[in-house]
């Protein structure tokens, strides 16, 4: 990957300590994945910043390689990759995620 | 691709898993894989979902949109 994309990658990650990469935008997401999570977030009143990857091809690619992750939404807290719709619904329900995002 | 195919790759890729296939809205795209494997154990999460994704490398890249995953330890 290139040093360029990995950096915004990385900044954005770094940006907020929940970060989300997804399909659309919190309000008008245009995945119905994306929008489950964001519901999760939502419901658990998490504050997070969000990548909208429609907007932009190269972080839309580049976030799969980056996780070793091969679709999209992509969920990470602290800096650190925590998974992509089906997990981050999994540990809500098991209470795991409101462990890490300290709800 | 159809349903069994995607099941056929998954279990060709993890030998000896169980691989159920969900296709709630009959249109092959979005789909969920329940798959019940002895390898997962002791992976994370994380990566029991990895190991399912990299037997449909070439798929995920293509038609299958929205793949929903369940990942067991058998």
């Amino acid at each position: 990957m290139e040093k360029d994309l990995q950096d915004k990658i990385e900044g954005l990650i770094a940006s907020k300590k929940i970060f989300l990469f997804m399909k659309g935008t919190p309000d008008a997401p245009m995945c119905g994945f994306s929008a489950g999570v964001t519901n999760v977030l939502r419901s658990l009143g998490a504050d997070y910043n969000s990548f909208n990857v429609l907007s932009d091809m190269n972080v839309r690619e580049g976030i799969k390689e980056f996780a070793n992750w091969p679709t999209i939404p992509q969920l990470y807290i602290d800096g650190e990759f925590v998974g992509g719709h089906d997990i981050v619904v999994e540990m809500a329900r098991s209470g795991e995620l409101q462990k890490k995002i300290g709800a | 691709m159809t349903v069994q195919e995607i099941q056929e790759k998954i279990q060709a890729g993890l030998p000896g898993s169980e691989v159920e296939i969900e296709d709630p809205y009959n249109d092959g795209v979005h789909i969920k894989a329940i798959v019940k494997f002895s390898g997962f154990a002791g992976k994370s999460i994380v990566e029991q979902h990895r190991m399912v994704y990299a037997t449909l490398k070439d798929e995920l890249k293509a038609e299958v949109h929205a793949l929903g995953l369940e990942t067991k330890v058998s």
